[in-house]
Formats: structure tokens, sequence, C-alpha cells
């Protein structure tokens, strides 16, 4: 609890960010990229998370120990992506091996 | 309990001194309370109602296998007999068995603190669980569930005619209470430990529960997901994993094992903390290499995360994904090979004695050491291939979860007992109990080692005549074990009234929880203890004595 407070602007800056964000998912939505289109989306959301969390979550100003939750969490998820990608990835390698 | 009006109140030196217990009476006093105690009595009381439960569904599937027809139950009735009973015997009973009651009652006392971090919190997740709980036997009273308790896709999103949405979201709600009661013990862990209370001072079961907190915090969220895309793919046809909606049925099986793998040890770690306790008491001796006993169940917790793809190596995932996954499993069995290491190592010259704790302990290292063992069989990539869904594989989790995890359960129950209530329990019956159980559980549950070898598929209600003889002694065993459950049962309860007393620390054991009253007062601690020795002093606490 570092007790900061955060001013009134800050929050509505962001949460104008998020909106202008929102409104980069719908119109990117619009615009084929091919696969580049769930990159676009993703990005965009990764971000978005990312403010929440630094502000509205106050994470910016919260201790170390706070954060050490935050990269675990992070990074099992990257477990969760990342292991499961090792299977999604090398799928059809066997049948290239197998000729 | 009678209903009176609150005693705390009452002026005047009270007669006898109050405890958690008789500090207030009335059923308001329990469903309203924030004492980490009775909130542990609280799901006492539930997970015992659900261990029922989830027994007579056994007992009904093991009735069906008796004979080789399929001629107790459908075909449908059997699915969902053995679907209800993995449900509810994995979700309501084990996995909050051990961390939300005797990690509830004993881990404020273990630190030296006077109640959880977030008391509220902590009644909440009582009533979270009760209202998956509601949901549950929604699902039951419905008619059931077949899915298997895995809920495997596309058959629980596109095929189920079954009451696969209510029992999804029991699952789904009492994740929750555990996330809750996960949170709560970490920062109880963190903040709230006595002076002197350093982290290498903790007792080894603070350190189990404060690592399956880690686990339930980290992996149960996604439990959370998976269950709440399947619903969505089940109730709206949005296409996650049915492959006609342009979805992968394998990544159900990844995300629901990245929370099921790391949930078979949220099952497992908390019993080897009792064990740890345990077994340091009642040889007398501190426990032998406290920092690997520490730091493996951290390391269990870590690479518990890595494995899951164990359980999908005929699922048509990647046979490399599949060899990454078969070689880390390996490395899993050996935080848990150091933990076996050092119990037996702590036993040796112990001054042993045989109380009923220690022969749950006996129970526990054996039969755990069975199961892990043929994890390992079938951690092995070829040799899954024969055993993958066979009896083998029930034998397994059952060997760790029946005969590990719930040891570990009922010798840590028998342990704090007298903590708890205030009195002893005869131990006559303990002991005979303990030994009933151990041999019913290997009478029911080592046929099916050889049955599965044999190649006798899990979850069919009928089989080739060749298997009567091994099924025919896995169902005898079942009784036999059930009889074995049901005596605690019995003389738990008449101990809470008619057992004797027990004193502060009738096992002479170390540690704060011992050195209240039994049972406690509401704020545990008179004064906040200092502490200023390491844990298991054992040897000098035997010096003094003599
Ligand atoms: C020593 C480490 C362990 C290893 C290497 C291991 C390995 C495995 C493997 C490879 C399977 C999949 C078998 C198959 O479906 O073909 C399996 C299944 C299972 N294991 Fe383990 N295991 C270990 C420890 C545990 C523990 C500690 C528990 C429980 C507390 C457990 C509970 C289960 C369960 C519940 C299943 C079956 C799930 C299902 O298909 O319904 N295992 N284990
Ligand atoms: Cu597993």
């Amino acid at each position: 609890m570092s007790g900061h407070i955060v001013s009134r602007k800050v929050y509505f800056a962001i949460f104008l960010s998020l909106m202008v964000l929102t409104a980069a998912t719908v119109a990117a939505a619009f615009v084929n990229l091919g696969a580049l289109n769930v990159l676009v989306a993703l990005t965009i959301a990764v971000a978005k998370a990312t403010l929440v969390a630094l502000y509205f979550m106050n994470l910016r100003y919260s201790e170390r120990l706070t954060w050490v939750m935050v990269a675990a969490g992070v990074t099992w998820l990257g477990l969760l992506i990342g292991l499961t990608l090792s299977d999604i990835l090398t799928r059809s390698w066997i049948a290239g091996a197998l000729g | 309990m009678q209903t009176s009006h609150a005693m705390a109140e009452v002026p005047g030196p009270a007669p006898q001194a109050l405890d958690y217990l008789n500090a207030d009476y009335g059923i308001r006093s329990w469903l309203f309370t924030i004492d980490h105690k009775r909130i542990a009595i609280l799901y006492l009381l539930m997970i015992t109602i659900m261990f029922v439960v989830g027994g007579v569904f056994a007992a009904a599937v093991r009735l069906e296998l008796l004979t080789p027809q399929g001629d107790a139950f459908e075909a449908d009735t059997y699915n969902k007999l053995f679907t209800m009973h993995g449900i509810v015997m994995i979700f309501f009973f084990l996995i909050p068995s051990i961390p939300a009651v005797l990690g509830n009652f004993c881990l404020p006392l273990m630190i030296g603190a006077r109640d959880l971090a977030f008391p509220r919190i902590n009644l909440l997740s009582w009533y979270v669980y009760m209202v998956g709980a509601v949901f549950g036997t929604f699902a039951i009273v419905a008619g059931g569930v077949d899915t298997g308790w895995t809920f495997y896709t596309p058959y629980s999103t596109t095929a189920s005619q079954t009451n696969v949405i209510p029992a999804v979201l029991a699952g789904f709600i009492v994740g929750f209470s555990t996330i809750l009661t996960g949170l709560n013990f970490i920062v109880t862990v963190h903040k709230m430990r006595a002076p002197g209370m350093t982290w290498f001072r903790m007792p080894l079961f603070v350190w189990a529960i404060y690592a399956t907190s880690l686990i339930q915090m980290l992996a149960t969220p996604v439990l959370a997901i998976t269950l709440l895309l399947l619903v969505l793919e089940r109730g709206l046809h949005i296409g996650i994993f049915d492959p006609a909606l342009g979805g992968d049925p394998v990544l159900f099986q990844h995300m629901f094992w990245f929370y099921s793998h790391p949930a078979v040890y949220i099952m497992i770690l908390p019993s080897m903390g009792v064990v740890s306790e345990i077994v340091t008491c009642f040889s007398r001796k501190q426990i032998f290499g406290y920092t690997f006993v520490a730091f493996s169940s951290l390391g269990i917790a870590v690479i518990g995360f890595l494995v899951w793809g164990h359980h999908l190596f005929v699922s048509g995932q990647s046979a490399y994904a599949g060899m990454l996954f078969s070689l880390l499993s390996f490395l899993v069995a050996i935080p848990s090979a150091i933990k076996v290491f050092n119990w037996t190592a702590t036993l040796y010259k112990g001054k042993i004695s045989w109380d009923t704790p220690m022969l749950y302990v006996f129970g526990f290292i054996g039969l755990f050491t069975i199961g892990g063992l043929t994890g390992l069989f079938l951690a092995a990539l070829g040799l899954d291939v024969h055993l993958t869904d066979t009896y083998f594989v029930v034998a397994h989790f059952h060997y760790i979860m029946v005969g590990g995890a719930i040891m570990g359960y009922l010798g840590g129950l028998h342990y704090w007992w007298p903590k708890i209530t205030g009195r002893l329990y005869p131990e006559f019956w303990a002991k005979i109990a303990a030994v009933n159980i151990f041999i019913g559980f290997n009478l029911t549950f080592f046929p099916q080692f050889l049955l599965g070898y044999l190649g006798m598929p899990r979850r069919y209600h009928a089989y080739p005549e060749e298997f009567q003889v091994l099924n025919v002694l896995s169902t005898g065993g079942a009784p036999v074990l059930g009889v074995g459950y049901l005596l605690p049962m019995v003389y738990l309860i008449w101990s809470m009234r008619y057992g004797p007393r027990a004193s502060a620390n009738p096992w002479r054991a170390t540690g704060l929880e011992w050195t209240t009253p039994s049972p406690p007062t509401t704020h545990n601690f008179e004064e906040v203890p200092v502490v200023t020795q390491d844990a298991y002093d054992y040897p000098a606490m035997e010096k003094k004595v003599a």
C-alpha cells in the first residue's frame, strides 16, 4: 500500500486511450491484412491490458512483491502458450519425416 | 449445538475458559463466523458430505464391475456414475480437503498469527464453495452428466445430452473458492508471521500449503477460462474446440491439463506437508534436510506446470511435443523422490512410535511411492500407448490420490484432532481403522494395475470374462475400504462428546499450534509468540525430558 494518489486526469487519459484503442481494433478488423489481422488485434489487446494493469490496478505504484506476482502470472501465461505451441507448430513435421 | 445467547457477552468470570467452540453458540455464530478455525469446521462438514456422496457413486461403479456383463446399470447410467464420482471427489472433496480444513485451521496457529490475512474473504470462499455445490447437486439431481470428470470436447460440447453446463459451472465456481483460499494463505504467510518466525523456521506443512496456494493461484484461472470456453461453445456454438466449427479439440486437452496436472499436486502437496509434521513428531527427530524438503515443494509446484502434455500422448499431439513432455515428466519425479528419501532418512535411528497418525504416514510413504513410480511408467512415451486409458492409469492415480493424499488427510486429521476438538479419539479403534484402510485400499486397487496391464480399458460397464477374477477382488476390497472410512466418522464424532479431554500438547510436538490450549481460544494467542528456534527441535525436547 504505497498510498499513492493518482490524479483524475491520469484516469481520464487512460480511459480515453482505451477507447481509442478499441476503435482501432474495430477499424483494423475491416482491413484485410491476412494473418497479420490476428497479430494487430492481439498487440492492441496486450497494450490495453497493460494500461489497465499499470494504472487502473495501480501496478505502477505498487511494491516489488506485487510486481513479482504479476511477473509470475505473465510467465505462466507464456508457459501455457509456449508449450502448447510446441505441439501445434510441430504437428506437421512427423508427416514430413515419414514422407 | 443448542441455541442460547451469545455467551461471550455475559460479564463476570466465566466458569470455564472460553475457547473458539464455546465462545458463542447457535447456527448464526457459525454461518457468519470469520474465525479461521470455525470456517475450517464448516469446510470439514461439507467435504465429509461430499466424500460420502462420491463414495456412493464409487460403490455403484464397483458393483457394476463385479460381473463381466453390464447388468446392474445401463451403459449410459454407468458413464454418469463414474463421471459424478470423479467430479465430486476431485473438485468438491480432495482439492479443498487439506488446505481448506487443516490448512485453514492450522496455518495461522503454526505461524503465530491471530487469523488469516483476510478473514472475511475466508468466509466468502466457503460460500462460493457452497454455490458451486448447489450447481453440482443440481447437475446430479437433474439427471447427471456423462462426459467423465475431464469434460473432453467435442463430446462435451456437441454430443452429450446430459447436464454438462451445470456441472461445468459447478467446477468453474468452486475454482474461485480455491483461488480465494490460496490468495489468503499466500498473503498470510508473507505478512502475518510472528516475530522470529523466519521463512526457514516455518513448519514444512506451511511451506507445502504455500506452494499449493501458488499452484492454485496460477493454475485455477486457466481452468475457469477453459470451462467458460466450453460453455460458450456448447451454449452459443462459438467454434473453439469443435473441428466442425473450426476449433481444435486437442486445444481443450492442453488447456484442461495445464490446470489439471498441477491440480494433482494441489491434491498431494498438502499431504506431503502433513507427513513432514507427523514423521518428525513420531520419530522424535529433526527433519532430515529441511531446506531440501521445503524447496522440493516449490520445485514440484514449478515443474508440475511443465508436464501436462503427458496426458495427450495418444490424442494427436505432435510426437515431438510428446518427447518433450515425456522428458519433463521424468524430471518431476525428482523433487517427489527427494521428499520420500528425506522422510525415510528422518526415520533412521528415530524413536519411532506407532500411533495412528504415524500409521497413516507409513501408508502414505509406501503407497505414494508405488503411485509415483507407476507415473513414470506412464510418462514413458512408448509404454503409455499400451497403458493409456486402461485400468493401469486408474490404479496409478488412485494410489496417489487415495493411497497418498487421503492417507495424509486422515493422518493429519487424527494428529490435529485433539487441537481441533479438545478431545482424544479412541486409539484402539483408530489403529484398527488405519490398518483396515490400508488392506482395503490395496485389495481394491492393486488388481487394477494387473487388469490395466492386461489391457482392460477404463470407463466401460462391461468387460471380457477373463478379467472377472481380478475385478471380483477389486470389488471385494471396496467394502473393506468403505468400513475403514466409516469407522473414523463414527469414533471421531463419538469422541467429540465422550472422548477424554486433550491437553495442550498430547503428542509432545514442537510447533506453535501446540502452545495454545486445546481447543484454542478465538484469537489463538493471548500474547503474540516470539520464535527463537528452528522447526522440529525434537532432540532438545527429548533431552529436557531425560
Ligand atoms: C511422479 C510424478 C507423476 C508422473 C510422472 C505421472 C504421470 C502420469 C501420466 C503419464 C498419466 C497419463 C496416463 C494416461 O492417461 O495414459 C497420468 C495420469 C494421471 N495421474 Fe499421474 N503422474 C505423476 C504424479 C501424479 C500425482 C501426484 C497425481 C495425483 C495426486 C496424479 C494423478 C493422475 C491422474 C488423476 C491421472 C489420470 C487423469 C485421467 O485421465 O483421468 N499423478 N499420470
Ligand atoms: Cu499428469
